[in-house]
């Protein structure tokens, strides 16, 4: 069982049985050299071996991960009995859900702050300071995030323990980061005359702002929301430090599976995270461009 | 809409007991301690299509902005209609703007782009309606009422923001670079229906532009604009005939500089640098200030080419070359190179089917001028 699932992380060890699935067209439209083509092939490879691996098993039949049995759902069935991963994964979308909405927010006002107030002393550090959060190692923000949560019940009593809620609000502060950057950089492209045209006829800051701007930025806070709902569903580190006993999030259930020795249902839950979270970025990535090419100049 | 402004005379600006419409005081708009606009002063009457004119950088686009008050000033006064427009934001000015990017709301149909300034004064949806078809129609396009404006055209977006600045009846339209993202036809034509609307409407237009040639057809006065200040103001022919510096001389169009120095025994006689000629000048032209000598600008089409010295008197002759000419159809372009070595360009009509004067490359020919044609300029 242990040195399976070691074997499982060296795919090299393994059949590769969809190595030709990979994405990678492989008929040239026209003469490509060879070692282009082999870099775009391998690099695919070492990215997407593991994880269709893994998807790939999980629809073994056999309890083993050296030997293919036969194609099977039971993994997936026996995942929706397990009400401990259920239960984590209902806290885990929970969390994602609230933590997106308000870092979208957030990262929409500050973003919105950081291009509309012209410059001020400090806006580069102030911008610095927004993006930081993205390259910060999770290991310190979470553990500075476990320490303020502690002084604060110490000196004021709330939050009381920790659990769904302080991950919640370590969600809000990394996925704001993100929202703040995707939607900084819309409205950076965004034709600031159009505000100025509403507010010419007659449009109040706010009303410009309800009318013109949040709808035109409207995309980029979807992209960001759901760029944050990945970022919080996938996180482990950060809320392993501020989660409480009573709160595991499905990352959190999976890796304390890992440990114990890993079952197949691990990996059907797995290959469902994989879905859902390709689906997300990929959406967000679609919303990005349609709006782009819906928004660039129109034709002349 | 503005019965006033058609019973004005058709030059206030001449007339003494006219009161201006739009009056700029001292204007001066630094930018991190660099003045974008330096103090200018300017009036501007009701009706007026005027024209702020200048290359990219001289500061026509913050004048613009901070008439609409999308700026503040850093000195300086604007009165519009007799009312102090300090403080104001945009939203209460009565002047609306026609941005260069058009600036048309790409989530609203072009109906609903018209209207939002309606709207937003509060106006009954009965009365917005009425008043959305009404320009639509002027602009001609009652038919696009429902479309997205990335359905439309150039052009057609370019109508749609002028609709939208005029439906709420500004006292003042501000237009910044209206026809610049137009290809030359259309820019023409539009020219042409951007006169018509002002003329019905009666609205005071101030356009800025860079292009002399859109400034020149449609502005009643231009004021030419460098580094932040005005350098003239007035009419298309003022500008042009009676440039009073080379730069505005030089913007307007190709014109001959001749530098030189006054004669101090002949007045009405200056010496040219260039060629050692003399050049005969409107004795009252003031040039006598000029310590460091003086420019004479000389329009291309206001020089005949003949065969034989021109006898006529006050008229200033030169003797030279064709070294090119281009043959454009209803004119005729040649650049003569004079004895001393100076090249002058030369623009004749062709009015006849065949010119009186034919000239062919290497020509020997004269070149003439009258006195008043000359004009000089110390600045």
């Amino acid at each position: 069982m242990q040195t399976d699932s070691i074997s499982l992380a060296r795919p090299d060890m393994q059949p590769v049985p969809n190595s030709r699935s990979t994405g990678l067209d492989l008929r040239p439209m026209k003469p490509r050299s060879t070692f282009v083509l082999s870099c775009l092939f391998f690099g695919f490879a070492f990215l997407y071996i593991p994880i269709l691996t893994m998807i790939a098993w999980s629809f073994n039949d056999s309890r083993l991960m050296s030997v293919w049995t036969g194609f099977s759902f039971r993994w997936y069935a026996a995942l929706w009995e397990n009400e401990q991963v259920i239960d984590a994964l209902l806290l885990s979308l929970r969390i994602a859900f609230v933590s997106a909405t308000f870092a979208t927010v957030l990262g929409t006002l500050a973003a919105l702050a950081m291009t509309r107030m012209g410059r001020f002393r400090g806006r580069t550090a102030f911008s610095g300071m927004l993006a930081a959060p993205l390259v910060m190692p999770e290991v310190i923000t979470g553990l500075s995030l476990l320490m303020l949560f502690v002084s604060l019940q110490v000196l004021i009593g709330w939050p009381a323990g920790r659990g769904a809620d302080t991950i919640a609000i370590a969600h809000i502060t990394f996925g704001m980061a993100y929202v703040a950057v995707v939607v900084q950089s819309r409205l950076a492209a965004m034709d600031r005359s159009l505000e100025e045209a509403a507010m010419d006829l007659g449009g109040r800051p706010m009303a410009v702002t309800l009318d013109i701007t949040l709808p035109l930025i409207a995309p980029a806070m979807l992209s960001g929301w759901l760029l944050a709902f990945t970022l919080s569903l996938d996180d482990l580190v950060i809320a392993s430090f501020v989660s409480g006993p009573e709160s595991s999030t499905l990352p959190m259930v999976i890796y304390s599976k890992v440990k114990l020795g890993i079952t197949p249902d691990i990996n059907a839950l797995a290959a469902i995270i994989v879905g859902i979270v390709g689906t997300g970025v990929a959406i967000a990535g679609w919303l990005m461009v349609r709006t782009a090419r819906r928004q660039a100049p129109a034709r002349r | 809409m503005n019965e006033g402004g058609r019973e004005q005379t058709a030059r206030p600006w001449e007339d003494p007991q006219a009161q201006p419409f739009i009056r700029i005081e001292n204007l001066r708009k630094e930018f991190d301690g660099f003045p974008a606009v330096d103090g200018v002063s300017l009036e501007i009457y009701q009706g007026e299509l005027f024209a702020i004119l200048g290359g990219s950088g001289c500061g026509k686009s913050t004048l613009l902005r901070l008439l609409a008050g999308f700026e503040t000033p850093t000195a300086g006064r604007i009165f519009i209609d007799g009312a102090d427009m300090a403080g104001l934001p945009p939203y209460e000015r009565p002047t609306n703007m026609m941005f260069q990017s058009y600036a048309v709301f790409p989530h609203y149909s072009v109906a609903e782009n018209v209207a939002y300034g309606l709207k937003k004064e509060g106006l009954d949806k009965a009365e917005v309606n009425a008043r959305v078809e009404e320009l639509l129609e002027l602009v001609q396009l009652g038919d696009f009422a429902r479309r997205k404006p990335r359905q439309l055209s150039g052009g057609q977006q370019q109508r749609v923001a002028l609709a939208r600045a005029l439906v709420k009846r500004p006292k003042v339209l501000l237009l910044d670079e209206p026809l610049a993202a137009l290809d030359k036809n259309l820019r023409e034509r539009t020219q042409f229906e951007l006169m018509n609307i002002q003329d019905r409407l009666g609205i005071t237009f101030i356009v800025v532009t860079h292009d002399q040639d859109e400034a020149m057809t449609l502005a009643s006065r231009i004021a030419v604009m460098e580094a932040g200040k005005f350098l003239q103001t007035g009419t298309p022919s003022e500008v042009y005939e009676y440039p009073n510096c080379r730069f505005v001389a030089d913007f307007f169009g190709t014109i001959n500089l001749f530098r030189g120095h006054p004669e101090t025994c002949a007045p009405g006689r200056v010496r040219c640098e260039e060629t050692g000629t003399m050049i005969l000048v409107d004795p009252d032209a003031g040039h006598d200030e000029a310590a460091g000598g003086l420019t004479v600008a000389v329009r291309p089409e206001k020089i005949r080419l003949s065969r034989e010295p021109s006898t006529q008197d006050g008229h200033t002759v030169m003797h030279g070359k064709v070294e090119d000419l281009a043959y454009y159809g209803n004119y005729s372009v040649y650049r003569i190179r004079t004895d001393s070595g100076k090249l002058i360009q030369v623009s004749s009509q062709n009015a006849g089917r065949s010119a009186e004067l034919t000239l062919e490359w290497e020509d020997q020919v004269y070149l003439s001028w009258p006195r008043e044609c000359s004009v000089v300029l110390t600045r």
